[in-house]
């Protein structure tokens, strides 16, 4: 190693500088990986909905807003024509509302033609859905990331959440008991 | 019997890496030739035991050995064979052994012809890169082991996802795998040039065709990826910005302006601080993509192993990596000195100014992909970064880049005449301006993007066309001039031209189609047709057809111009009755110029089908300029100066022609 020649404290600062940011880089990350996306604590856990009041997104359905939950416990689905794993979870969805579970959808940042087209394309699971254009209505119920569903009971409060796209397995272990419970009496 | 085999296998491959990695390294700093030599063998040795636990692995699933807990999670007896050999990889822990596999491959290629690099180079080299192979073979046995076994034996496997059954994605991660952990080689040499504490031209000429292989490996890895978003998820879209799109974009970009660095420390001995710092940041970069998609750091579609325990090794591995990579950088870089000046116009001022615009593309991206991360941890709010974000601060970038990219190759080394290259160019500005001119007539003076994207395009392509007739005097000299220099051009003179090309059709590409694509949707019965883009496209019939382990409906559309039949297609729908999941299968006519994109949607009540149709004019040039960077790649890795490597002694084979 050759002896340095150029030890101005300027010019070995600046060589310094990718490690600080190295540095700043891991500590982000440490702190990100505490959260483990599937696992979201929610701090809207048992509180009740927030107020909203959305338009509808299909001609033939009605939008959906606050006055809209309560009285019978219902499943509150966010998704988004530009998501893939909504597109991935869409067939589960299917299959629930065909078994009568009264389902709720909010078109999340969806343009309204994109979110028809993604509907029509792969069917419509839904009883009622309404238009977030802006998203306040998903930073209210605090939503991570799409596709998120919750579980309301027949209060209209937050009882459970969801992220991430539904399977099969899913809804027999996290969903369908939570519901069940809900529904008994 | 055949998977403990390659569960014992593996074991010996990290064992290898730990000698491999320590005894050249102290070999080299007391200047011991034979433990320098443990490296070559050392390295070829956990090649073979990385690949026989490959094997291993993928003799369970070619034998659907539902004993493995991989295999059960991942394959199906159903599968069709290639399914089942692309399935090695479909999952996190295949993935990550075909990840080492292709790490070791390199390090065995360096180790096999690297004969005429100096000992204790190529010692220090092999031992940074048994380095990274302790790593990862320590990450793979002790959270990723895909040779578990589980009890009792199901009867069949769990793994059949229909989305996953495609050949386009059977067979990208093993290009951007050769990209990625490729560019690992290009920091193993960076790391033993900081210890050695030289960095000259020879060094240059080492790394660049590792980085070149690497490169075009990546380039396809990326193509092939977004060709297979484009007609698998059936939205019509080439590129969504996804994180782990942004995570192979990442290393591309730092990549690419590595590979023009290394140019000027070939060339020139200077810009050295500034290449090992890149070679370092593009690897790190790769390493950081692994991270993301693996940790649920970011979550993706992609994100298919979502666990915090494997996070937290690989931000361990990141740590000592990366950090201890740029702490050696600090350390030892500012000692680095280069002997070549220049003058503010020249090449390596072109070169320099290419490195910083494609820094900062890499930087906003990285910036666009953590940016949801970061605001998440100091506790803002939950955001996420879109095209939109890209469009304002990537697109300004690249623009700047084009300009220069024409005029750059024109200038000469140390100092060059600006107005002069400026004349030069002044017919493919012509070209360019008219194009843009006929562009604004033809959009009526709507759009600002089409006009401006197709004239960089213009600009770039007649500007590399009238850098390569200088250069051979066409219309200049006589034939048998213009022969002689043709034959005598080098082939990295010609790569560059050629993938220079390449980027100006791409970006013909990414213009034409992301601005005039049109689309149309409607519910059809058979016998109806839509008009799109003067094209008819007529609905014949709808059938059943039964497959494997799906039921299928497959329509019959017939696509006419002015009455005259000219292609039939057949859009098709599955449904998966175990896994309840409906697939689209899009039907694609394509002329080389433009897509005719048909997607078959829901049945109706009323006896009718909802057609989606797109005409997406110029789309495959996206993916046709992206093989002909390829080639240009290529064609520069075949340059006789790389294949001959330093300027003595006998002749070494290409190490591409290994990863190729």
């Amino acid at each position: 190693m050759p002896p340095d020649t150029k030890s101005n404290p300027g010019r070995r600062l600046l060589f310094l500088l990718p490690v600080l940011a190295f540095l700043g880089l891991v500590g982000v990350f440490t702190l990100g990986l505490g959260h483990d996306p599937t696992a979201l604590p929610s701090a809207m856990i048992d509180k009740p909905a927030p107020a909203f009041a959305l338009g509808p997104v299909m001609a033939d359905k009605p939008g959906l807003g606050r006055a809209d939950l309560g009285g019978k416990p219902v499943l509150v689905n966010f998704f988004a024509s530009w998501c893939a794993p909504c597109r991935i979870e869409h067939a589960t969805l299917a299959g629930l509302a065909a078994s009568g579970v009264p389902l709720y959808g909010i078109a999340y940042k969806d343009k309204p033609e994109n979110a028809q087209r993604f509907l029509t394309d792969l069917g419509d699971p839904y009883q009622k859905i309404g238009l977030d254009l802006d998203g306040r209505t998903a930073i209210d119920f605090g939503v991570y990331g799409v596709p998120e569903t919750y579980i309301l009971d027949r209060d209209g409060r937050i009882r459970f959440r969801y992220a991430g796209a539904l399977t099969d397995e899913v809804l027999k272990t996290e969903i369908l008991p939570r519901l069940a419970a809900l529904e008994r009496p | 019997m055949i998977a403990e085999l390659g569960h014992f296998s593996l074991i010996l491959a990290l064992l290898v890496a730990v000698v491999q990695s320590i005894l050249p390294m102290v070999g080299a700093q007391r200047a011991s030739r034979p433990m320098m030599d443990v490296a070559a063998p050392a390295a070829l040795l956990q090649f073979g035991a990385v690949a026989l636990a490959f094997a291993a692995l993928t003799h369970g699933y070619v034998t659907s050995d539902f004993s493995l807990k991989n295999v059960v999670e991942n394959s199906h007896s159903l599968k069709p064979l290639l399914y089942k050999i692309t399935g090695v990889w479909g999952n996190h822990e295949g993935s990550m052994l075909l990840w080492a596999l292709i790490l070791t491959l390199y390090g065995a290629a360096v180790a096999a012809f690297g004969r005429n690099l100096p000992p204790s180079l190529k010692a220090r080299v092999l031992s940074v890169h048994g380095m990274i192979g302790v790593g990862f073979l320590a990450f793979i046995l002790f959270t990723s082991n895909p040779f578990l076994r589980v009890l009792p034996v199901p009867p069949d496997g769990q793994g059949l996802n229909p989305i996953l059954q495609d050949p386009g994605l059977a067979f990208h991660p093993p290009f951007l795998y050769l990209g990625y952990v490729g560019f690992s080689m290009a920091f193993s040499f960076a790391v033993a040039a900081l210890i050695e504490g030289r960095v000259d031209p020879a060094w240059a000429r080492w790394v660049r065709p590792w980085t070149l292989v690497a490169w075009c490996a990546l380039t396809l890895g990326i193509c092939l990826g977004s060709w297979w978003a484009y007609y698998e998820l059936g939205w019509g879209g080439w590129w969504a910005w996804d994180p782990v799109e942004n995570a192979s974009f990442m290393p591309w970009l730092s990549g690419t302006a590595l590979l023009h660095s290394a140019i000027v420390v070939e060339k020139r001995d200077t810009l050295k601080g500034w290449t090992i710092f890149l070679a370092l940041v593009t690897f790190s970069l790769s390493l950081l993509g692994t991270f993301l998609v693996r940790s649920g750091v970011l979550s993706s579609v992609h994100a298919f192993a979502v666990d915090p325990a494997r996070g937290a090794f690989i931000l361990a591995l990141l740590v000592i990596a990366i950090g201890g990579s740029l702490v050696l950088f600090a350390l030892r870089a500012p000692a680095l000195r280069s002997t070549g000046t220049f003058a503010p116009i020249s090449r390596e001022s072109a070169l320099i100014l290419n490195n910083l615009l494609l820094a900062t593309a890499a930087l906003t991206v990285f910036l666009g992909t953590l940016y949801p991360l970061f605001l998440d941890v100091i506790g803002g709010d939950k955001v996420s970064v879109g095209s939109p974000y890209y469009n304002a601060t990537f697109v300004p970038l690249m623009v700047p880049l084009v300009l220069v990219m024409a005029a750059g190759p024109m200038m000469t080394w140390k100092r060059a005449d600006l107005a002069g290259v400026l004349m030069r160019l002044r017919v493919a500005f012509g070209l360019a301006l008219v194009v843009a001119v006929i562009m604004i007539i033809v959009t009526k003076g709507h759009e600002a993007m089409a006009p401006l994207g197709i004239a960089l395009a213009a600009w770039l392509l007649f500007g590399t066309a009238q850098e390569l007739a200088d250069r051979i005097r066409l219309f200049q000299a006589p034939w048998e001039v213009v022969r002689n220099r043709l034959v005598h051009t080098t082939r990295a003179s010609w790569g560059m031209s050629i993938a220079h090309a390449g980027l100006a059709v791409t970006i013909a590409g990414i213009t034409i189609a992301s601005g005039w694509q049109q689309e149309a949707i409607q519910t059809l019965k058979p016998g109806e047709s839509i008009t799109l883009a003067g094209d008819v496209y007529r609905f014949d019939r709808v059938e059943p057809l039964p497959g494997p382990n799906y039921s299928a409906e497959q329509a019959t559309v017939t696509l006419s111009h002015d009455g005259r039949a000219f292609a039939t297609v057949h859009p098709s729908r599955r449904t998966y009755p175990l896994q309840r999941m409906t697939t689209t299968d899009v039907a694609i006519h394509t002329d080389g110029f433009s897509d005719r994109y048909v997607v078959l949607g829901d049945p109706q009540p009323d006896g009718g089908w909802i057609f989606r149709i797109y005409y997406n004019p110029l789309v495959p040039w996206v993916w046709f300029g992206a093989l002909i960077m390829v080639l240009g790649g290529i064609m520069s890795l075949s340059d006789r100066r790389l294949r001959i490597g330093a300027p003595v002694r006998k002749p070494k084979r290409a190490g591409g022609e290994l990863a190729a």
